[in-house]
């Protein structure tokens, strides 16, 4: 599905990535997990072209994502902090994101689940962060994509929608699509995750099952796991 | 890249901003046409605050709206869209709703004041014009400073500071040298001095409608070609067009390398 | 109507002269064939009345009083051999002819139509064309130029003559002309006393209307367009400019009105319009400015050193990229309720006079004096800003040099 080769990336003089080599395999739940400033996001930007490689290639569907914008239709991406043109009503901004990608009904169900109809008409800049987040999970989820990607899916929701939003998520997963997320709640990532890749200082430093985790740490649960590699890799 | 613009320019349409620099326009338009009843002092006055307040405007809003729509240009870039026509298109966006602004508030004054029947309306065609290359000119070299400066602050900072430099600091830095200079041939040096400055040429070309009759007063042969005939009003289009599309180009060139 | 007043001007000499007029035809079939002979054989007061046709004659010299008629504009080709008329005598009429094709000379002024130590001229509804010199009076009087048209096609000012040439004239009137592509339009030498009135003179390389060593003339009702420069006034005393419209006068040498070392002068009602320079004045006294209107000229004036007690009132200076121009700092020279479109004053007491002086000359002029290439800065921010810094306190300027009320409203008379 995705194929990451020898990826270099530096910001300035900072590194952000040093030869990272992924293989992300069709159909499953797969976490990008690692401290803050690990180079997660980068790693999704790179795959999404919007963050350009120093060196490396990368390719999606088979295909090199070089000078190439087509590919994204195949992708859903779900951003970190969604900022929407304030002056746009949220019913126009799921009109314009169709009329750019092609035309869907989902829509109308996802609006429906999340509890959206009260804010069709409102414009984006006067709601609230966890109801922007919600129509950040319309957006993504009303295409249908084999490769969806979830920057911090969970931030600003309450208890339903996060039930919700892992429904959708499992819905997605049983259809045989392949999804990329990352987060920081553990819990989170334990439940739904079928594999996990630890970014540590711009290389990968694990993957695999959370299983595979816990025993090459010795670590009873997954969240401490996690601790100890970050434990043992600061000490 | 027509949906970009599309969108940008119905977003900017609605913002207040917009509407307060179409109000400005219009109030300044009636004031001038109807309080004072000159159309010659109008279009005198007009040329002054478009060669200032056009730049500046430009280039502010330019610089605003890009900072202020990051996180959506964010969201563009993860569609299926090249990003050549993601920036474009809220570059064109932009710059046509300034432009519109412009257009409209000045000309809905000038249409009621029974323009069309008057000998002026070439004189404020120009000024319309010009303000509208001003707009495309500075919008663009706004969008290229956004794109090389990730810092906000330091982004407006650069953005006044080219107003300044342009608007006020080259003209004394080009009359300072005109001077130092005075015992040299110096027409070809000061009309390739305008060229380089997008608001100098633009003034040229309303001194060309304006003050034609002072400018044939001096007696060097290349000013004399440059404002005596076509060629001059010629030769600033085609330069006012080039200022257009070297910075328009940089935008695609940087927002191809640009990491987001 | 012409030819109302050419017969009664006939009938007139005739009756007091108590001389039987005879008139004499000529034409191809008819007679007389030629003009020359027409004039040998006719006596003092006959008229000649010259049919449709082309004569190639030249040196037709005219010495006797006579009133030569052309009907239905006979042309008259002189195939560029040298002067066409020449007059040598008193009470001569000349009308409604087509001259064409005067010779060209560097030794000797050859004209169209000459007159020589004569009065009592009338010269009108002539239409000269392909000329050297046009219409030339040499210390003639009491003569009157009317309703003729001059068409030269002039490029270089050596080579070429003027269209209206007075030289020691005095009391001549002319009136009505058209003259075009010539050096001067009208060149007075000498002469006095003359009325230039109602002419259009434009097009020609020179100026439009020339004095010099010309006293007590007045010119009014004028118009010059597009001349090299409009009016020049030089070395004269006592000319009155009524009512002219001096226009378009482009190029770097180029002036709606030049005057230089003229005294006693009155300009009033003019309206000087497009011109790069309005009024050009060196070394010119006690000269009236009233009622005129500067309308976006380059500069409506420029003042170039001793000029003293002149005195600029009611002047309506209206959009010009420069209102007055100084080559110095010192200023005699009086300007008081002009209208200014420049003028950024107040006026709290609304007595129509603005609160605040107005400054007519600008720094950036005098810095356009030094460095000429500067014009291309005109009307930048930068301009304005070191312009207002001299407004507040002049340091190359007269600081003198105001206007103490200066009008709110444009004047009107």
């Amino acid at each position: 599905m995705v194929t990451v080769e020898n990826l270099h990336k530096k910001f300035n003089k900072n590194v952000v990535l040093s030869g990272i080599d992924l293989n992300i395999n069709e159909g499953g739940i797969f976490a990008v997990l690692g401290p803050n400033g690990s180079g997660k996001t980068t790693l999704i930007k790179t795959i999404l072209g919007m963050v350009i490689p120093n060196k490396g290639a990368i390719t999606v569907l088979g295909k090199n994502i070089k000078h190439n914008s087509e590919y994204r239709s195949k992708i859903d991406y779900l951003p970190q902090i969604a900022n929407f043109p304030s002056n746009l009503k949220v019913k126009e901004l799921i009109k314009m994101i169709k009329d750019l990608r092609g035309n869907t009904n989902e829509d109308v169900r996802l609006i429906k689940l999340f509890n959206l109809e009260p804010f069709l008409n409102k414009k984006l800049g006067n709601l609230s962060g966890g109801t922007k987040q919600k129509v950040n999970i319309v957006l993504t989820f009303m295409f249908d994509s084999p490769l969806i990607i979830l920057d911090e899916p969970t931030t600003g929701l309450d208890p339903i929608s996060l039930i919700r939003l892992k429904e959708l998520i499992q819905t997605e997963k049983a259809k045989g699509k392949t999804l990329i997320i990352t987060s920081h709640i553990m819990s989170f990532v334990e439940e739904v995750s079928d594999e996990i890749v630890f970014i540590l200082e711009g290389e990968i430093y694990f993957k695999g099952t959370i299983n595979e985790l816990k025993t090459k740490t010795n670590q009873p649960d997954f969240e401490h796991a996690i601790a100890s590699i970050l434990i043992d890799n600061h000490a | 890249m027509l949906k970009i613009l599309k969108y940008s320019f119905y977003d900017l349409m609605r913002s207040r901003w917009s509407y307060v620099y179409f109000i400005f326009y219009l109030l300044l338009g009636v004031v001038l046409l109807f309080l004072n009843n000159n159309l010659s002092k109008a279009v005198i006055t007009l040329m002054n605050v478009i060669i200032v307040l056009v730049p500046l405007i430009g280039t502010i809003f330019g610089v605003m709206y890009y900072y202020n729509s990051k996180e959506f240009t964010e969201l563009l870039l993860a569609q299926p869209l090249k990003r050549s026509s993601i920036f474009l298109g809220q570059y064109l966006g932009v710059a046509l709703s300034l432009s519109m602004s412009l257009i409209l508030g000045l000309g809905i004054p000038f249409v009621f004041y029974g323009l069309f029947k008057s000998n002026d309306i070439w004189d404020f065609s120009l000024l319309l014009i010009t303000g509208t290359f001003l707009t495309f000119i500075f919008t663009a070299l706004a969008f290229n400073i956004a794109l090389s400066n990730e810092n906000k602050i330091k982004g407006f900072g650069y953005a006044i500071l080219l107003w300044l430099f342009l608007a006020v600091i080259y003209d004394g830095l080009f009359l300072m040298s005109l001077i130092l200079f005075e015992d040299y041939p110096l027409d070809k040096l000061s009309l390739f001095g305008t060229m380089l400055n997008p608001i100098d040429l633009s003034r040229t070309l309303i001194l060309l409608k304006l003050d034609i009759s002072a400018l044939l007063g001096y007696t060097g042969a290349v000013f004399k070609k440059f404002f005596g005939t076509n060629f001059g009003l010629i030769v600033s289009i085609i330069m006012l067009s080039v200022w257009v599309v070297l910075p328009v180009l940089r935008i695609v060139y940087k927002s191809n390398r640009k990491d987001f | 109507m012409k030819k109302i007043i050419v017969s009664l001007v006939v009938v007139f000499c005739a009756s007091i002269l108590n001389v039987k007029a005879e008139t004499i035809e000529v034409c191809a079939t008819c007679n007389i064939t030629s003009i020359k002979e027409a004039i040998v054989i006719a006596k003092d007061f006959d008229t000649i009345v010259v049919k449709k046709g082309t004569y190639k004659e030249y040196n037709i010299i005219i010495d006797k009083p006579l009133t030569l008629i052309g009907e239905n504009y006979p042309v008259i080709d002189g195939e560029n051999k040298g002067e066409i008329i020449t007059i040598h005598s008193d009470n001569v009429t000349v009308d409604g002819f087509h001259i064409i094709n005067v010779g060209t000379s560097y030794i000797e002024d050859y004209a169209a139509i000459r007159v020589v130590k004569s009065k009592n001229f009338i010269i009108q509804n002539l239409k000269l064309e392909n000329l050297f010199f046009g219409i030339y009076l040499e210390k003639a009087k009491e003569g009157k130029i009317l309703n003729n048209t001059i068409l030269g096609d002039a490029i270089q000012e050596y080579n070429s003559g003027n269209g209206i040439q007075l030289w020691y004239s005095k009391n001549i009137d002319i009136e009505n002309n058209y003259v075009q592509g010539v050096r001067d339009g009208i060149y007075l030498e000498f002469s006095d006393f003359c009325n230039i009135i109602n002419n259009v003179s434009t097009g020609n390389i020179r100026y439009g209307l020339h004095f010099m060593f010309s006293n007590n003339d007045i010119y009014q009702d004028n118009t010059f367009e597009k001349n090299g420069a409009g009016v020049a006034v030089m070395f004269s005393k006592k000319i009155k400019m009524y009512n002219n419209i001096f226009k378009k006068n482009w190029g770097s040498a180029s002036y709606g009105l030049l005057l230089k070392e003229i005294n006693d002068a009155e300009i009033i009602g003019n309206t000087f319009e497009e011109n790069t320079i309005g009024i050009n004045i060196e070394g010119t006294n006690r000269i009236n400015y009233k009622n005129n209107d500067f309308i976006r000229n380059g500069w409506a004036m420029k003042v170039r050193g001793a000029c003293y007690t002149n005195t600029f009132f009611e002047n309506n200076f209206l959009y010009n990229s420069f209102d007055l121009s100084y080559n110095s700092k010192l200023n005699d020279n009086i300007f008081d309720n002009n209208y200014w479109s420049n003028y950024t004053g107040y006026d709290l007491d609304k007595n129509g006079i603005g609160d605040v002086p107005y400054r007519p000359v600008k720094l950036f002029s005098y810095i356009v004096n030094r460095t000429p290439e500067t014009i291309i800065l005109l009307r930048s921010l930068f301009i304005d800003i070191i312009d207002f810094s001299e407004k507040v306190s002049p340091v190359f300027t007269p600081d003198n040099l105001l206007d103490n009320n200066p009008s709110i409203k444009k004047i009107e008379w």
